[in-house]
């Protein structure tokens, strides 16, 4: 027989699952069981010194999971893949496997707010230290850079200004330091940009976003290249006293970095995802490239129309030829710059915030709440919300202005939404 | 019948050797009908990947014989400080060994008349495997046995791996 390249649709649709031979049932099946019965006491042992393939228990793996974990990681070109509870428990996830005490984290300072208190707070209870760097001050990354460092972590479309990372660039700092590059690509989806293709060692998503696609379930994904040399990392390479002086990288090679994601870190952390939830971002996942060239015909046309509105200052989207990432954005996302960006109201009279909460609760078919990549449009002004944890300078680090709304562009009829925004600035 | 894929990652050999040395149908052919897989450099340590790789092979029902050059025995079984000390037909050697050793693992194997020669991840010496092809031998680089024992078994899959398999097929099952 001879062999053959699938394409990303059809690997949308069937990575990750053969149609197994008792049943073989079409769809994903539902595996709801939280423990799975040893064929033997010997198979017992072996699953449990990770000398045997297979299922023990639901919080470290199980089937249903285990076709989003394969499809993920091809889709993204990667070695293989971890599902977990939520983004935030990927990054959580990947940064304990990482770190000790006393390591260090080079961070964007545009991040998603979540991510932003992860690291600037929680982090620091577990003795991790992080510097946050603009993400364009590449002499930053590589001064804040030192021999503790286990990480460099960005994100592809930043959260909620729509800058693009420089990926290429960052790769190759990270190579040259010898750090993985970690890429939270969930505003991009591997359908609009594969992170690992340009430098990137991990790759993660919060799936709740477009890979769920529909708001259902919240869930993330942690995807290893496989191709980072971990020897010299003591997470990864020394002996760990949890399986006997088992050195992950020694013996798991490319693998190291997941098995102890997975056999430790997330056995120990406990975040795992529901096989219910697995399956509905699998569902989301099967048509993922028609939904991702949907949001972005949508969001461009929404950028276009903010642009020229006479009520609004500035939009922020990389696919506006404005924006000072336009050719990056280019370069990195040729099909769209994902459909998650912000935008700024006009000054007006009185306060800014005001402006905002009347436009807000004026639109009609946007939903007001904290959510972006789902199949409906989605609104939320983020100074009051999802980043109002942030100080003030913060605030400015992140770019992020009081008169900001951000979007999440959906599938509706393109002239409904703009519709909806048009009579809505009306009230401003 | 095999599953017909094109297994590119983790492997540090051209598009024309992986055709040669890591061709999809020879290794599910081999692992289909192998009974007694000699391994050369299996080691004594119970969380080495050499270890692990054999306890699979035996759990998977196959012959397992550790070929060490001090070890009286390792997995429960009888080692041997060569592979001509073997006293019966070996169908796979595997091999644990730096690739400045394979020359020799390879002559002996063909001495013995072992059906294949195959070298683990990251062990790639391709002048030793084009002489064991010459020879006759099924010869396979730079790949994990367990894994690919796994890729196509669908046991690899659970662990949330990326097997490069796609297929619409009913999977049937790999023979040990
Ligand atoms: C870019 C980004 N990363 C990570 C997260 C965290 O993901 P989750 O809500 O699934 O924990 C979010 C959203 O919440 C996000 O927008």
């Amino acid at each position: 027989m001879s062999k053959h390249d699938f394409g990303f649709e059809t690997r949308m649709l069937h990575a990750g699952q053969i149609p197994d031979p008792y049943i073989g049932a079409r769809a994903v099946p539902i595996y709801q069981t939280t423990s799975y019965v040893f064929g033997d006491a010997d198979e017992a042992a072996h699953l449990f010194e990770l000398k045997q393939y297979g299922n023990i228990y639901s919080r470290i793996s199980n089937p249903t999971t285990a076709v989003l974990e394969e499809r993920i990681a091809s889709l993204e070109g990667g070695t293989g893949a971890m599902a977990v509870a939520s983004g935030m428990a990927a990054e959580f996830g990947t940064f304990m496997t990482l770190c000790s005490p006393g390591d260090e984290i080079v961070a964007s300072s545009q991040l998603y707010g979540g991510s932003l208190t992860l690291l600037a707070h929680t982090a620091k209870k577990l003795s991790i230290k992080v510097t946050f760097v603009d993400p364009d001050d590449f002499e930053g990354w590589e001064k804040a850079i030192t021999s503790r460092t286990r990480g460099l972590f960005v994100e592809i479309i930043g959260n909620p200004i729509g800058s693009i990372a420089d990926l290429e660039t960052l790769g190759e700092i990270a190579r040259r330091h010898y750090v993985p590059l970690i890429v939270d690509s969930t505003f991009a989806t591997p359908y609009l940009c594969r992170p690992i293709e340009w430098g990137a060692t991990i790759v993660i998503h919060s799936a709740t976003k477009f890979i769920g696609g529909h708001g259902t379930s919240i869930g993330g994904l942690v995807v290893d290249s496989g191709d980072f040399d971990f020897s010299g990392f003591p997470t990864i390479a020394d002996p760990t006293a949890s399986y006997h002086g088992l050195r992950f990288y020694d013996t798991f090679g490319h693998y190291g970095f997941l098995m102890k994601l997975r056999a430790e870190t997330v056995r120990d952390t406990g975040a795992c995802i529901s096989p219910m939830n697995s399956f509905l971002l699998l569902q989301g996942l099967e048509t993922l490239s028609l939904r991702m060239e949907r949001h972005v015909t949508n969001a461009q046309k929404v950028a276009e129309f903010l642009a020229k509105h006479s009520k609004v200052a500035k939009v922020n989207y990389a696919g506006l030829p404005t924006h000072p990432h336009h050719d990056r954005a280019k370069k990195y996302l040729p099909k769209g710059p994902g459909a998650v960006f912000s935008f700024d109201l006009a000054p007006s009279k009185g306060d800014v915030r005001d402006a905002g909460k009347n436009f807000i609760e004026k639109l009609q078919l946007f939903s007001h709440l904290a959510n972006v990549g789902d199949a409906k449009s989605l609104v939320i002004h983020p100074g009051s919300t999802t980043h109002q944890q942030l100080s003030d300078e913060e605030m400015i680090a992140s770019g992020i202005s009081a008169a900001m709304i951000r979007l999440s562009v959906g599938l509706e009829t393109i002239n409904d939404l703009l519709w909806d925004l048009d009579q809505a600035l009306e009230v401003v | 019948m095999s599953i017909a894929c094109d297994v590119r990652l983790n492997t540090r050999l051209s598009e024309e050797d992986r055709a040669k040395y890591q061709n999809g149908e020879v290794i599910q052919n081999l692992l289909a009908t192998a009974k007694t897989i000699a391994i050369v450099g299996l080691s004594t340590e119970k969380t080495k990947a050499s270890n692990m790789v054999g306890s699979y092979l035996q759990d998977e029902g196959y012959k397992v014989i550790p070929v060490h050059p001090k070890a009286e025995e390792i997995l429960g079984v009888k080692c041997y400080p060569s592979l001509s000390a073997i006293p019966e037909k070996v169908d796979i050697v595997d091999v644990f060994r730096p690739a400045s050793e394979i020359p020799g693992i390879v002559e002996e194997a063909i001495k013995i008349g072992a059906k294949a020669v195959w070298t683990q991840l990251r062990i790639i010496n391709l002048e030793a495997a084009s002489a064991a092809k010459e020879a006759g031998l099924e010869v396979v680089v730079d790949r994990c046995i367990k894994m690919e024992h796994g890729r196509y078994g669908g046991m690899l899959h659970w662990a949330g791996m990326n097997t490069e398999v796609i297929s619409a097929q009913r999977r049937r099952n790999l023979g040990a």
